[in-house]
């Protein structure tokens, strides 16, 4: 496997009675992630019923399996010879990517201009900076369906607030450091909202509930008020509650 | 509004809801890559208990009650029991015995008080309570607004009416004389150490497992933050990646975070390992303020202690 990763790695780490952490990469990559994608489909098919959960996350894969069916050791053994054929997912290097249609106004995202202050770029140059890159779905985590992209332009990077919102509309488009997300429901937060998606990001009547899944690419296509409106987007203006 | 299940009938309604009163199944699984939490029993050990009292398999949804100040009135005769914290429970203001089967006829009213002995108490009843599977499962999960009684991740509330799946009455069932214990003792939890635990210095590590701790207030479903001694890593924070049940993180500010079912499917602090799942079991029955002790494990004893647990249960 030398060459394929860095030095020391991949190395199987213990988590728990019933779990192995895969760790692959130590530095975050959208290239990483087609080894990652790869690797839970090996999992998937080595594990079968054993198994409980799969995490992936920027340079890991945690492995949750059945610890009344299969012991820690039976499935490092497991794990060390599914690393040992692990191919990267092909399919996931030129995945479709997904368009996510946004609204990007200072009534809806609220950061816009602090983006654009910091960065030294006008509002439209900061809306195109966001919608020119495709991105990469590094993990799922924080509430279900919220997805960390990256990786944004660093003329965009922007420290989190310094006070976290209570509440955050559903949709918002938003960046913090070099990642990007959306938020699929209301929850606190702290990062920089910049527009509103009208997307339903997790629907729990939806075949894998998830609009994002880890490995996905995505790009934000700007959108006006009206188009906004007509993919049944809340045209409501933030709420300020800090 | 809570839709109707088949073969489901009105079991308890309740009249006070008390702190918070949540219906668990044994979790949510296989979808944690979606960023959902596991959710169910955060006493896998009591709520094990009262399920195997009630006659029901592992996985029948049952009531975690915590605190106590939920009260209920039987809607029919049911067979039930209560395991894991003594919450002063009552049956018609009489004393409830815990570690038991009984019988409730109609109209009789259960109450839990305050808490005597332990935090959380779990009520099954013969058959299971019912509610329809939200993602593969009934565990409530507030802050998700997954699963429950009503599938939309509420806690319990005066007017509910729980549905069961009923089932004639089996024999009466009890705990043998160990299985009820002092949860008011220092709690000894046992750690399966973890990656990063050379990361932390030497004098953290002698401290971590030979200082006593305390249960802090900031302490739920989520997590229960642990008070002592100041533990020094030299790792900050890391790439996010995921977490298991029991794993106690370790923030820049020295002081662990035991992560239980709710928690936040990814994180980034280093961590000195994990909780074995029958050491969660006995932290979340601890109060605030209550005195606990890190114990490292290998892996072999707490899978064969594990193991031995859960053979005493119906699958």
């Amino acid at each position: 496997m030398s060459g394929r990763f860095p030095q020391g790695l991949p190395r199987l780490e213990p988590a728990g009675l019933d779990g192995w952490m895969v760790r692959l990469f130590d530095v975050i990559d959208e290239a990483n992630m087609p080894w990652l994608t790869a690797l839970v489909r090996e999992c998937e098919t080595a594990f079968g019923d054993h198994l409980v959960d799969l995490v992936p996350s920027y340079t890991t894969l945690l492995v949750v399996f059945d610890p009344l069916r299969l012991s820690p050791g039976e499935a490092r053994r497991w794990l060390v010879d599914l690393l040992q054929r692990l191919q990267p997912d092909e399919e996931a290097a030129d995945a479709p990517v997904q368009e996510l249609p946004v609204w990007y106004d200072a009534s809806v995202g609220p950061e816009l201009s602090r983006l654009a202050e910091l960065a030294g770029m006008s509002l439209e140059e900061v809306v195109a900076c966001h919608t020119e890159h495709s991105y990469r779905v590094f993990a799922l985590g924080f509430a279900p369906g919220f997805a960390f992209m990256g990786s944004v332009d660093a003329r965009l990077e922007a420290p989190r607030l310094e006070t976290p919102r209570r509440r955050v509309p559903a949709g918002s488009v938003a960046v913090a450091g070099r990642q990007t997300a959306a938020y699929p429901a209301v929850t606190p937060g702290g990062w920089n909202l910049v527009g509103r998606t009208p997307a339903v990001l997790f629907d729990r009547d939806r075949e894998g509930f998830s609009l994002l899944q880890v490995g996905d690419r995505v790009r934000f296509v700007p959108i006006d008020r009206a188009e906004f409106a007509r993919l049944g987007g809340d045209t409501r203006p933030m709420e300020e509650d800090r | 509004m809570t839709q109707a299940i088949d073969g489901a009938i009105d079991g308890l309604s309740v009249t006070r809801a008390g702190p918070l009163a949540l219906l668990q199944d044994a979790g949510r699984f296989g979808v944690r890559r979606l960023g959902v939490t596991q959710g169910g029993p955060v006493d896998l050990h009591g709520w094990a208990w009262a399920n195997h009292l009630a006659g029901n398999a592992w996985g029948t949804p049952a009531l975690e009650v915590t605190f106590g100040g939920l009260e209920l009135v039987a809607e029919r005769d049911l067979v039930l029991a209560v395991a894991g914290a003594d919450l002063s429970a009552t049956l018609d203001g009489e004393p409830l015995a815990g570690w038991r089967s009984l019988s409730v006829k109609a109209g009789q009213r259960l109450a839990f008080g305050a808490p005597v002995n332990g935090l959380r108490a779990y009520l099954a009843v013969a058959g299971g309570f019912a509610a329809q599977p939200v993602l593969g499962s009934v565990a409530c999960v507030v802050r998700e607004g997954l699963g429950g009684h009503d599938g939309q991740g509420h806690r319990l509330a005066a007017g509910d009416c729980l549905q069961v799946t009923p089932r004639r009455a089996c024999a009466t069932r009890e705990a043998p004389g160990e299985a009820p214990f002092d949860y008011r003792r220092p709690a000894e939890l046992a750690l399966l150490p973890g990656a990063q635990i050379s990361e932390f210095s030497g004098a953290s590590l002698f401290l971590a497992f030979n200082a006593p701790w305390r249960v802090d207030d900031r302490a739920d479903r989520m997590g229960v933050r642990l008070t002592g001694p100041r533990l020094d890593c030299r790792m900050a924070s890391m790439i996010s990646e995921g977490i298991g049940l029991g794993a106690v993180q370790v923030p820049p500010d020295g002081q662990p975070i035991a992560l239980l079912n709710d928690r936040q499917t990814i994180g980034g602090y280093p961590r000195l390992g994990a909780l074995t799942p029958l050491a969660c079991s006995r932290l979340a029955q601890c109060l605030p303020g209550q005195e606990v002790w890190l114990k490292a494990v290998s892996t072999d004893r707490a899978l064969e202690a594990y193991r031995r647990f859960r053979a005493g249960f119906a699958r």
